[in-house]
């Protein structure tokens, strides 16, 4: 271990990155400011509100508290890996066409959330998409507007 | 410049060149002093100044906010941005496009009349000749100012206000994009966290500099009286430092705060100052007492409240600040989420001791604020700390619990209502005393006072200053306590309640959650002691057919039917108009109450506004359902708790809100008005839901629920009351 801690080999979004900080120190910082992924946000650090969220072997996790070590051999993928704005996943484009944004902070971890869903169950109801999001807060309420993208995407997932 | 009114803000900043400029790159950049928070006033913006240019969307940047660059357009409040702002901008662009066709005129050769636009390109419809805006005068000022005189275009020839254009703001939202304050990255910036004491006024009692300083990547501790923070390389390395400190600072506490658990009494309790309210104005000398009305039939009474809420942002406030003493004098730069640039750096300037224009404050859109939460504290920390590091760049966000204790609070209120109803059950009077704290706290520039928590605590402090309400017309907290209904007799009464234990300040919709609340349930309950629908007694107590409209509309949407009520299902109903002259709003909520455990379901809403011209649709829409869905939540689960010393509400366990398993599907219609001045919806369902979930409740079970929030133990005491009572 150096004086500026240990060096890390994660796998992110596809890539492979090597990074050097002390150990215990929360992935969320690691993304967003050693590999420039800001999609993640802090928001509570207490595995309370979601806006950390990111795909963990395709998991949904909470980075503010998951260890960089932990990330250690397991694939990491965050909103930035989902898609781009030229070819956006069917959630960034259900999200954009439903305006199931608004500040948008806590949109990151409720797509995060959807995408783990959706994963495992292709056509959720209401109650499923409820309680896959119910770690998630959203301040200026856009519940609504969330289930309906979500089951757009869905949707568009299944065709 | 004549004596006419010029239309919105261009009252205040009337050069065209503070609007608009046509730049090279062949793109527009339109100015607005206004800021975004998601609420979609860039989007709203770009599309009424693209439609009066006759260019595309795709050619127009917006420029937010930033006291170097845009009008002063004061705050962003009160949902008046696209009647102050929008309207600049529409008579800003206007004259531009005028002024662009007759130097093309001149330019061509051709009568103006022969000239048309399409994106930019000006073209005479009777010779194959052309030019472009861009030709004409890219990266030229104007030079003039707008004269308001230039009609903009009538609301049927309109390509892009009034449509669902998407959000510009959107995209970046949903790729990782540097959208917020929080994702600002500058060269060689560092990391700060500020130590808050655990409560207002506490003493500092330890504090180890040293061992902080000793701990890695920790660049500098900054200690200045009470303001303790630090500094690091890193972010997480800042965040060890800071728990690290919380973990061993000691201080000690008073015991300062009223009781929770007693919170309406205390209130009523204090020393007040008590003003008539009179047309929505508060106004000076003797408040006349109630004075039962003739041909009284009956008289009701009851009182409401609500307790100390918050803005609860998921995004901890954040800015960051770069000092440079520099040889040709001291500059300030501050990144920042703002709803006004400009107050802002005043207050900035007086705090600090510097000349306003060595400090500059740029917006950068955060985490939705709702009016004032920690945004201006956190700049004013991040400037701490670039002063006590010159040169370089420090990024300071607050922690979940700085935000939660250190935020300004909404004022717990309460509101008593009285009134009269004739033999025919009709309302004869009203009388509403509310006693609330002030709404209006935001950072001004005073010499002896400042409204940052950090000037409380370095130690050259100044003290906070004197808690005074906005006592405008519908300003702070006797907005909306004035019923749009008719009603021979009105006396509202506002009592200030002096002393401020938390401080305040504005939260959506200032004074109206509250008013509105016990006004639409209060008039439920004349209602029902009338023996007369809640909705047919609201048409028939409503002169403006606007408002009759959106709250027959709302009903049809939701299916009124008082006679499926009862068994623990109900339907509730309210309207409010905001600030009596702004948008209309009528809410219905369908409620399912469980009432063996006390637990409120709500399944759907429907809400229906007329916000005369409506810019943008979907937007306006996505704004009042947020607008119902934060109301729902302060309704049903929001409280700022307390003990003796300290706030103990300092995270989301601690203080819950609304959950996406809680969220009810909700629909949203609109009365379109295009030829009506468009009235800003933001706030608009903030009154009325409270209100409408009560009157579900009520027809559920047959309880009336008065204190906020209408948490299960809250509704299980009052089913035990009711059956006791029975």
């Amino acid at each position: 271990m150096s004086a500026d801690g240990e060096t890390f080999s994660l796998h992110v979004n596809g890539e492979a990155h090597a990074v050097t900080v002390a150990p215990g120190t929360p992935l969320l910082y690691v993304l967003r400011n050693d590999l420039g992924l800001v999609a993640p946000k802090y928001g509570c650090g207490l595995e309370q509100c979601g806006a950390c969220a990111v795909l963990v072997d395709g998991e949904r996790t909470f980075s503010c508290t998951f260890t960089v070590e932990k990330a250690v051999g397991k694939a990491v993928t965050t909103l930035e890996g989902l898609g781009t704005p030229e070819r956006p996943h069917p959630l960034q484009a259900a999200f954009e066409a439903e305006q199931a944004v608004q500040c948008g902070y806590c949109t990151n971890g409720i797509i995060i959330a959807a995408k783990a869903l959706l994963d495992r169950n292709p056509d959720p109801d209401l109650a499923a998409i409820r309680v896959a999001l119910q770690d998630h807060l959203c301040r200026c309420g856009t519940h609504s507007r969330v289930f309906r993208a979500i089951r757009r995407a869905a949707q568009e997932l299944r065709k | 410049m004549s004596e006419k009114k010029l239309p919105g803000s261009l009252e205040d900043d009337a050069r065209l060149d503070s609007w608009l400029s046509i730049d090279a790159g062949e793109t527009v950049t339109l100015k607005t002093g206004k800021t975004e928070f998601g609420q979609g006033i860039k989007t709203a913006i770009a599309q009424i100044g693209a439609d009066e240019l006759d260019v595309s969307l795709a050619r127009v940047r917006v420029q937010e906010a930033d006291s170097a660059l845009t009008a002063d357009e004061g705050l962003t409040a009160g949902s008046e941005s696209v009647q102050q702002s929008g309207i600049a901008m529409r008579y800003a662009a206007a004259h531009a496009r005028r002024l662009l066709l007759e130097k093309a005129a001149a330019r061509l050769g051709i009568d103006i009349d022969d000239l048309t636009v399409e994106d930019g390109m000006v073209s005479s419809r009777s010779t194959n000749s052309k030019v472009s805006y861009w030709e004409l005068m890219a990266g030229q000022p104007f030079g003039v100012e707008v004269s308001g005189e230039v009609a903009p275009r009538s609301a049927g020839s309109r390509r892009l206000a009034g449509k669902s254009v998407r959000r510009l703001d959107i995209p970046a939202k949903l790729h990782g994009g540097r959208a917020f304050v929080q994702d600002v990255q500058l060269p060689d910036m560092l990391h700060g966290r500020v130590l808050h004491p655990p409560a207002y006024g506490n003493e500092l009692v330890k504090f180890d500099a040293a061992a902080i300083a000793a701990m890695p990547g920790v660049v500098k501790v900054v200690q200045d009286g009470r303001f303790l923070a630090v500094i690091a390389a890193r972010e997480d390395q800042a965040v060890r430092a800071w728990e690290a400190m919380r973990e061993a600072t000691e201080w000690r506490a008073l015991p300062t705060l009223p009781n929770e658990d007693m919170l309406s009494d205390w209130l009523v309790s204090q020393d007040t100052d008590d003003m008539l309210v009179e047309n929505g104005t508060p106004i000076e000398g003797d408040v006349p007492d109630a004075v039962e009305p003739e041909g009284a039939a009956q008289t009701l009474e009851a009182f409401y409240s609500r307790p100390y809420q918050m803005h609860a942002s998921i995004g901890p406030s954040c800015a960051v600040a770069l000092f440079e003493p520099g040889s040709e004098g001291v500059k300030l730069t501050i990144w920042q989420q703002n709803q006004g640039v400009f107050p802002q750096q005043a207050a900035l300037a007086t705090a600090f001791g510097m000349a306003k224009d060595s400090i500059r404050c740029i917006h950068v859109e955060g985490a939705g604020v709702y009016g004032h939460n920690g945004s201006e504290d956190a700049a004013m920390d991040a400037a701490m700390l670039a002063r006590a590091l010159p040169d370089r760049p420090v990024r300071l966000q607050w922690m979940r619990e700085d935000e939660h204790r250190w935020e300004p609070y909404g004022s717990a209120m309460v509101v008593a209502l009285q009134a009269s109803l004739d033999e025919a059950g009709t309302m004869l009077d009203w009388n509403c005393d509310i006693w609330t704290q002030t709404h209006s706290g935001r950072p001004r520039a005073k010499k002896d006072s400042a409204g940052f928590v950090a000037a409380w605590h370095r130690e050259d402090a100044l003290p906070a200053p004197v808690p005074a309400d906005h006592n405008g017309k519908h300003g702070g907290g006797h907005r909306g306590a004035t019923p749009y209904y008719t009603l021979p007799g009105m006396r509202v009464v506002k009592h200030f309640v002096k002393p401020h234990p938390f401080r305040t300040s504005s939260l959506r919709a200032l004074g109206t959650f509250c008013n509105v609340f016990a006004q639409e349930s209060f008039v439920d309950e004349l209602a029902h002691a009338a023996g007369r629908d809640p909705l047919e007694f609201r048409l028939a107590h409503l002169k403006d057919a606007r408002a009759r409209a959106v709250i027959e509309k709302a009903a049809a949407m939701a299916s009124w039917d008082p006679k499926s009520w009862g068994n623990g299902h109900g339907q509730g109903l309210a309207f409010h108009r905001y600030k009596n002259g702004k948008c209309y709003v009528a809410v219905v909520i369908e409620a399912d109450v469980d009432e063996a455990k006390g637990a409120i379901a709500i399944p759907r809403a429907w809400i229906a506004a007329d916000a005369g011209e409506v810019i943008n649709p979907d937007g306006a829409g996505n704004q009042l359902e947020g607008g119902f869905l934060q109301a729902m939540s302060q309704t049903l689960k929001e409280a700022v708790r307390f003990d003796a010393t300290h706030v103990t509400s300092t995270d989301w366990e601690s203080y819950p809100i609304l959950t996406f398993r809680e969220a009810p599907e909700i629909e949203v219609a609109f009365i379109d008005r295009p030829n009506d001045p468009p009235l800003g919806v933001g706030e608009g369902t903030a009154g009325p839901t409270p209100g409408a979930i009560a009157n579900a409740v009520r027809h559920a079970i047959g309880v009336r629920l008065r204190e906020l929030p209408l948490t299960p133990e809250r509704v299980r005491k009052m089913i035990v009351a009711a059956e006791r009572g029975a």
